[in-house]
């Protein structure tokens, strides 16, 4: 076992990269829970997305407008749940779930003609002299743009809910949402907005995994991170700030890992490959001890009676 | 002069039932007007209608001579018009100026708003923190908070919605000033409410619905409140009578209980004594949130109690759970009746078996009897005048007050020692109440034990004994309800939470 292959300044930018699928999957859903909406199609989203944004991007030839595509894929999809949940009043959590399923099946069948091919490359953006400083260019300064509008949009949700009345308003709607009715809120309407809002986000996040963490496209890619968004957003108490906490710390330890297997630490590989799952866990049970609760409205379905 | 509000004609038609059939009423600056009826009478439709909740089939509403057809309640609340709900319509998780800035249009920034509410809770006598989180508050200052975010409106008109339910009786002083100011500025408010005296204080007309329909107007301040019950319900009332009364001895005794909540936000109890006598009818007063439920919870064995601090027939009953309480004759019916005492979606026969089981013999060596708990159900439906089609409709399927009737007679007819109830006639119309009464006092008459929960302190007086008052936990020493007066009770109760009477 050799510990001095593993190079910090690497690991450390490469969890930030790991972190961005997640960070950008929860992000959305805890636009959609604060709103009072569970959705639990996240990784249905995200795949969709995946082979949405690989698919433009090959036949464009920009990975931008992959994204952009992968966004969409991800809204449209999440537009079958909004109306499912928001019009026909069907119960959340199973629709949630068909979403996922429906999803990953549709993905497959879309992403038939992709397989073994390689997507064009997001070049990083270029810092100019501060990518040259020490440490700190390496780790901070050498990403993609993707990666940064990830953290930018942790800001701009965590400022939008609570500085702004459009955030204000969508918290009422989940915290309350019979009586955000009687003070004449269009609650449907609102929640819809929020759910494609996550649809989107998750689907960017599944185009981060296909375009640049992993530049393939192969079936089920996603692998149970949309499971692990859903959770972190729980755990990180629909706190935004502490949705970018636990995805780091997931996307560090899942890299560490990774390290340490390279490097022949003689635990057994599955052990290792737990531990991501077992440390944000128990990190952010730790945290969420305080009792933030949930949006009061969470996943309970919404009829306007007279 | 022009009325500020004339409704005319207005009609409003559910599937099956018409909620408003032709209604019209005028209201005058300044002029402070009951709104009167049962449950079911049309007045929520009817205020709806007025704030822009619902719209009319027919009929024409006018603002100061000008036709006023509100799309929704933002538009209403432009045109001046505020509502204080039934329900409070506020948001636990955020602050009162959140809260506050959701009901305005325009809301200024946050700091601004806060400075406002300062200003508007002192002028008007209603202290209120603006940074306070509103899940934190008493439902008198969450009231506060609903007024406070019409009053920023500056309304032309007011329509509040059973507002005295949840205040103690120095705090329903200190809302009628305040509404006494507001009137003598020009404010017009419409007041709903069950409570036929505090209308006679406070209001200069009224209107009556019964059915959807205008059945009369009158001057409260002229009229008694049994005319205005009796014009409420179109029938004439009894007034619930009991024979004389000879406690006997002891049956339950409860010493120096102190429990935790099961709940985060609920109020543990706190050396809690009781001692019952066979006759006795126990009554407890209390703003709501200050035991009622852990107490009937503590009793009806939901919660257990520790050895020795709950003795029914001078035998310890703390470790029993509630089956084994009921075969022992102590029955108790919670408040909330979707959910806690009925399971909504099961049938009434179904629903009558789950109490009854132990007592009407409805159970035999685990196979249930259904048609024993068939006829012990249509025996409550008939007994209780439960307004239904049979036994086999959902409990949801039933308005409040039959349902409630449904639950408080179940509990009756299976001959209980010790009966708890907790509000027995919560939004339940005057005549089942009054039915609702005479059940327990019929009870008490043979001689079983009853205590019960209520907010509602003219039932208390009316049906009680003795009345003793929850507060924070702690239950009053019991006094008897003969020369009790009202500012006793509210002593008892623990005065107004937090504030002083404004002097405004």
């Amino acid at each position: 076992m050799d510990l001095s292959v593993i190079n910090p300044i690497l690991l450390f930018a490469a969890l930030m990269s790991a972190a961005t699928p997640i960070l950008l999957a929860a992000t959305g859903e805890l636009v959609v829970e604060r709103a009072g909406v569970l959705n639990l199609g996240v990784e249905g989203m995200m795949i969709l997305g995946a082979i949405c944004g690989f698919a433009i991007a090959v036949e464009t030839g920009s990975p931008i407008i992959g994204f952009v595509a992968a966004a969409a894929g991800g809204a449209v999809l999440s537009l079958l749940f909004a109306f499912l949940t928001q019009i026909t009043l069907a119960n959340q959590v199973a629709s949630g779930l068909a979403l996922t399923l429906f999803g990953l099946g549709l993905s497959a069948l879309l992403g038939q003609g992709y397989v073994g091919i390689k997507p064009p490359r997001l070049p990083d953006i270029n810092f100019g002299f501060l990518a040259e400083i020490p440490v700190i260019g390496p780790v901070v300064f050498s990403h993609d743009p993707i990666l940064y509008f990830g953290i930018g949009l942790v800001a701009a949700v965590w400022a939008t809910l609570k500085y702004t009345r459009v955030g204000l308003v969508l918290r009422a709607v989940g915290e309350n949402h019979d009586a955000a009715h009687a003070l004449g809120y269009k609650v449907v309407r609102i929640r819809t907005l929020a759910i494609m809002f996550g649809g989107a986000c998750a689907g960017m996040g599944g185009a981060y995994i296909s375009l640049i963490r992993v530049p393939q496209w192969t079936e089920g890619m996603t692998a149970g991170v949309g499971w692990i968004a859903l959770a972190l957003v729980v755990f990180a108490s629909w706190k935004p700030w502490r949705v970018l906490l636990g995805a780091y710390l997931f996307g560090g330890i899942t890299q560490l890992q990774l390290n340490l297997q390279g490097a022949g630490v003689a635990i057994p590989v599955e052990y290792l490959a737990m531990s991501p799952y077992l440390i944000t866990i128990v990190v952010l049970v730790i945290l969420s001890a305080d009792k933030s609760a949930a949006p009061g409205s969470l996943g309970r379905t919404f009829h306007a009676s007279h | 002069m022009t009325p500020l509000l004339s409704l005319k004609g207005l009609t409003k038609a559910y599937p099956g039932v018409v909620a408003n059939d032709d209604v019209s009423l005028e209201i005058n600056p300044g002029e402070v007007h009951s709104l009167l009826g049962e449950n079911g009478a049309g007045k929520s439709t009817l205020v709806k209608m007025i704030y822009g909740l619902v719209k009319p089939d027919h009929g024409e509403m006018k603002m100061n001579g000008v036709a006023y057809a509100p799309s929704e309640p933002r538009a209403a609340r432009g045109s001046g018009v505020g509502m204080v709900f039934q329900h409070f319509s506020l948001f636990d998780a955020l602050s009162v100026a959140e809260n506050i800035a959701l009901g305005m249009e325009n809301a200024p920034k946050l700091t601004a708003l806060s400075e406002q509410i300062r200003k508007v809770s002192d002028t008007y006598g209603l202290p209120l923190a603006p940074d306070r989180i509103v899940g934190d508050l008493s439902a008198g200052e969450r009231q506060r908070v609903e007024i406070i975010r019409c009053l920023l409106q500056e309304p032309k008109l007011l329509i509040m919605d059973e507002p005295t339910s949840v205040l103690t009786p120095q705090e329903v002083d200190i809302l009628f000033q305040t509404l006494r100011k507001l009137s003598a500025e020009g404010t017009a408010i419409l007041y709903i409410s069950h409570k036929l005296e505090e209308i006679r204080s406070l209001c200069d007309s009224a209107t009556i619905l019964r059915l959807g329909k205008v059945v009369g107007t009158c001057v409260p301040r002229e009229t008694t409140a049994r005319e205005m019950a009796e014009m409420m319900v179109g029938k004439v009332l009894g007034t619930p009578t009991r024979a004389g009364v000879t406690l006997g001895e002891i049956v339950l005794e409860v010493s120096a209980l102190s429990l935790p909540s099961p709940s985060a936000f609920g109020m543990p109890l706190r050396e809690v004594s009781i001692q019952l006598r066979k006759g006795e009818i126990l009554g407890v007063g209390g703003v709501a949130g200050n035991g009622q439920d852990e107490l009937l919870a503590a009793l009806s064995g939901e919660l257990l109690s520790p050895a020795g601090s709950i003795k029914m027939r001078n035998e310890d009953i703390g470790h029993l759970g509630p089956n084994a309480r009921r075969a022992i004759g102590l029955l108790a019916a919670p408040e909330e009746r979707l959910g806690h005492a009925a399971a909504p979606d099961m049938s009434l026969t179904e629903n009558a078996m789950l109490t009854g089981a132990a007592r009407q013999n409805l159970e035999r060596n685990g196979f249930l009897n259904w048609p024993a708990a068939r006829g012990f159900a249509e025996k409550i439906i008939e007994a209780f005048d439960v307004r239904t089609p049979g036994p086999g409709n959902a409990a949801r399927s039933l308005s409040g007050g039959n349902l409630q009737k449904f639950v408080i007679g179940r509990e009756v007819l299976q001959r209980p020692d010790v009966l708890v109830v907790n509000q027995p006639t919560w939004g339940v119309d005057a005549s089942a109440a009054a039915a609702i009464r005479q059940s327990l006092l019929d009870l008490a008459g043979k001689g079983a034990a009853v205590i019960v929960i209520s907010q509602d302190l003219d039932e208390l007086m009316e049906i009680s004994d003795h009345f003793a008052a929850l507060n924070e936990g702690r239950l009053s020493e019991p006094c008897s309800t003969d020369g009790l007066s009202v500012e006793q009770i509210g002593l008892m109760m623990g005065g107004a939470h937090g504030m002083e009477v404004a002097h405004v």
